[in-house]
């Protein structure tokens, strides 16, 4: 394992020398069995939901649930690990299968879809849809934003009306990762008196079913992940599918921020680390062409290498916070604030210097990286705006 | 261990107490900052005219600060790095970056190479007064002909006898006018490139040793800044300090240490003046509100609080592997580049928040910018970090 910003052995906290074994495992199975595929899959605009089974043989989509519901610890050679830090360990590394939609579509699986319902749901709820979505078999999805709400999730107006036995559906959801695919999406509603508003909003979990339509949309980036306009249209949920309190969604959608905007500072972590590692070689074949003339590209480099060990050290303190319980909104907004643009600039800065060292790395390595750059740029974009992490940061400094 | 995250309420008024400090810390935290408030901070503006007096070495001395992190043995507290990375944070509430930067010449640059490099003799002499504070140290590596170009340096010392005599003349020099004795620089052996350095400890009161004028600077006037000229002056061998010809290896070993306490001064300094921009946003107004109520103003404070914050990390976990006995260049010029780079950063928005009263002396806002902008100079500057940070990656 060569980690180009670490000069040292110890494990920076929150790690341990056990994680760290697991790091290394993860990182060579994702070499294995994903890396491999992501230039096909980028131009299938999907990957196979056999992927999921993949990693659910290994254990890894349920490493924070516990064992009666199907996940638990994972063991290899020299670590036994699971809970959240292996969960963090799992999808920092996961930015190493060079496709960001991959990595999205997994990462909404087991990032945001499921742990609403490992927090929020009942017991009954656990049982019926954990056990599946950790075995790889149901797919789940989360669908908040919607043609008219995406920052401002006051302006939901997908509507739930109380029926006899449940609720009937009726609206449209946007950007929906694992929109086409997912077997359920744990969707908000508005379910109190007039539209929207932070008090009227639920969540349902609706399984795929009669009135649930998808269909794909194109996109910038992320072209593996299956991401979709989803409209319910008199679709049936029953009672004991009401995920949380009525009316009290919008402290889901603040609860499941946190671990979502946390996933996203690994992940781009993952990804500058992947970057870096890949362009170093290339930087130093250019930096030979160039012969005792490369102060400028060496900078370049450093400058790369400082804002990536800013953003980890930044990330991993975020983490430390979350992974013992304790309150991070602040640490965990800056986070996500300090790593999306800080991403895209990296992978660029990196692209930069494939172009520049043209014919010292393969075509297919600056494909590798030319997705990168597409697929970073909704790292300010997804999960809350950059925008939207100064207005929490600025608010939570009383102003 | 898998747990469901509850929905916790946030709290900002919680002291969020990073995972390398122990409540010892934190009360050494409150001494330091205690003292730096009441007892520092009042004379301030007047030592940006006067420069501090050397009673606050005295006094620090006194209260045992001068001696975090030393040997119990020549008078030190006998205190982890961490002690020192608090010291450096803490003193900035003295409101005095020349302040700041003098008593960190004479702990964090001086005295760790007498400490790592020096004879008992020569600890004995040097460093036991100068943990009480009765003597005072500096460090003399910059020349008129060599900044970042260390290997340039030109102060010869030539041996004759059972001693040595040294000529040429250093610039720049923190502390140069009051210090008892200077950790010198010298070119021992012209023709042994890196291996032809030596330092030695040349006590001022020498003849020869020339304090040639107090130099007027941007910032810092609260320090006071030394051209120095050595004219001849006759030292006795044992005034070498560490290995003959190893001078250089030394220096650059000492400049580790300086780079990461510098660090945390400036994420400290950065810290302090924003703090005091906060309460300036949330007092004036402007157009019928509190300015801290603009959005745009909003999201400065935003993005400079994550700045400020990252650079804390990359501090804290650079010394907590300094700390396990790691020796991090890199990440240790990380830290420093990244540090004073947005000490800098801030201290501009701060001024742009403040206006017209920014740019005034009595806010003191101007003077934080004014001394931090040295951050990026000294200690090896941007230029040179990113240089040491490339090279690490074989470029």
């Amino acid at each position: 394992m060569s980690d180009p910003t670490a000069t040292a052995a110890a494990a920076p906290p929150p790690f341990t020398d056990e994680l760290q074994r697991f790091r290394a495992h993860l990182r060579a199975f994702i070499a294995r069995e994903l890396a491999p595929h992501a230039a096909e899959w980028e131009r299938a605009r999907s990957f196979p939901n056999q992927v999921f089974a993949t990693l659910a043989a290994e254990g890894y989509l349920g490493l924070k649930y516990p064992a009666e519901l199907g996940g638990g610890a994972v063991s290899g050679e020299g670590f036994r690990v699971g809970g959240v830090l292996a969960d963090a360990v799992l999808s920092e590394e996961l930015a190493r299968c060079g496709s960001g939609g991959l990595a999205a579509g997994i990462g909404a699986h087991i990032g945001i879809a499921t742990p609403p319902i490992w927090i929020f749901g009942t017991p009954e709820q656990q049982r019926r849809y954990l056990p599946a979505a950790i075995r790889g078999e149901r797919i789940g999805a989360l669908a908040i934003t919607e043609p008219g709400a995406g920052s401002d999730v006051a302006g939901i107006r997908t509507r739930a009306r109380r029926v006899n036995g449940g609720f009937v559906v009726n609206g449209s959801k946007l950007f929906i990762t694992n929109g086409v695919r997912a077997d359920f999406l744990v969707t908000a509603v508005t379910t109190g008196e007039g539209a929207g508003g932070h008090h009227g909003l639920s969540f349902l979990i609706i399984d795929r079913g009669p009135g649930v339509h998808s269909s794909p949309i194109e996109k910038l980036g992320w072209h593996a992940s299956d991401t979709a306009l989803i409209a319910f249209e008199d679709v049936f949920a029953p009672e004991e599918n009401l995920l949380g309190q009525e009316n009290e969604g919008f402290y889901l959608i603040m609860g499941n921020f946190q671990w979502e905007r946390l996933l996203m500072a690994l992940g781009a972590v993952g990804a500058m680390t992947w970057a870096l590692e890949r362009t170093l070689p290339v930087a130093r074949e250019l930096g030979r062409r160039r012969g005792g003339d490369a102060q400028a590209l060496r900078h370049r480099v450093a400058e790369i290498a400082v804002g990536l060990q800013a953003a980890r050290d930044l990330t991993y303190h975020a983490l430390r916070l979350h992974a013992e319980g304790r309150d991070a909104l602040r640490e965990v907004t800056m986070a996500k604030l300090a790593t999306q643009r800080r991403c895209h600039d990296v992978l660029d800065a990196c692209l930069q210097i494939h172009y520049d060292a043209a014919g010292a790395a393969s075509e297919a390595q600056v494909a590798d990286l030319e997705r990168g750059v597409r697929d970073a740029r909704l790292g300010p974009i997804g999960g809350g705006t950059d925008e939207i992490m100064r207005e929490i940061l600025g608010r939570s400094l009383g102003l | 261990m898998a747990t469901a995250e509850p929905v916790l309420k946030p709290d900002f008024q919680s002291k969020r107490k990073h995972f390398i400090f122990t409540d010892e810390h934190e009360q050494l935290r409150e001494s330091i900052r205690a003292f730096a408030t009441k007892e520092l901070a009042p004379h301030a503006e007047e030592w940006e005219e006067t420069t501090f007096p050397d009673s606050v070495f005295t006094r620090m001395g006194e209260l045992g600060f001068l001696g975090l992190d030393k040997p119990e043995a020549y008078g030190g507290q006998g205190g982890d790095y961490y002690t020192s990375l608090v010291l450096a944070e803490e003193i900035v509430h003295a409101q005095s970056g020349g302040l700041a930067m003098g008593v960190a010449v004479h702990t964090d640059m001086a005295m760790p190479p007498i400490l790592a490099f020096g004879t008992e003799a020569q600890k004995q002499q040097w460093v036991v007064p100068a943990i009480k504070g009765e003597k005072i140290l500096c460090l003399g590596i910059t020349e008129p002909d060599a900044g970042s170009d260390v290997a340039g340096i030109k102060t010869r010392a030539v041996r004759d006898g059972d001693e040595y005599v040294i000529n040429g003349s250093k610039t720049y020099i923190t502390n140069g006018h009051r210090a008892d004795v200077i950790v010198l620089v010298t070119k021992t052996d012209p023709d042994a490139g890196y291996d032809g350095f030596s330092l030695f400890l040349v006590p001022m009161d020498l003849p020869g040793v020339i304090r040639e004028k107090k130099l007027q600077k941007l910032g810092m006037h609260s320090s006071d800044t030394a051209l120095l000229a050595f004219q001849d002056v006759r030292v006795p061998a044992d005034a070498v300090l560490g290995q003959v010809g190893k001078g250089f290896y030394h220096i650059m070993w000492e400049l580790q240490g300086e780079r990461l306490i510098g660090a945390a001064g400036c994420v400290a300094g950065a810290q302090a003046v924003f703090t005091r921009t906060l309460q300036y946003a949330q007092d004036r107004t402007a157009f019928g509100r509190k300015i801290g109520n603009f959005q745009v103003i909003r999201h400065k404070f935003a993005e400079m609080a994550t700045k400020i914050e990252a650079a804390r990390q990359l501090v804290y976990m650079t010394a907590w592997r300094f700390q396990n006995g790691e020796y991090p260049v890199r990440e240790i010029s990380m830290a420093k580049l990244y540090a004073a780079r947005i000490a800098v950063e801030v201290a501009d928005e701060c001024i742009q928040i403040h206006g017209g009263a920014g740019y005034m002396k009595e806010y003191g806002i101007e003077r934080v910018w004014r001394d931090m902008r040295l951050n990026r100079i000294g200690a090896g500057t941007d230029e040179v970090m990113l240089d040491v940070i490339g090279r690490s990656y074989g470029l």
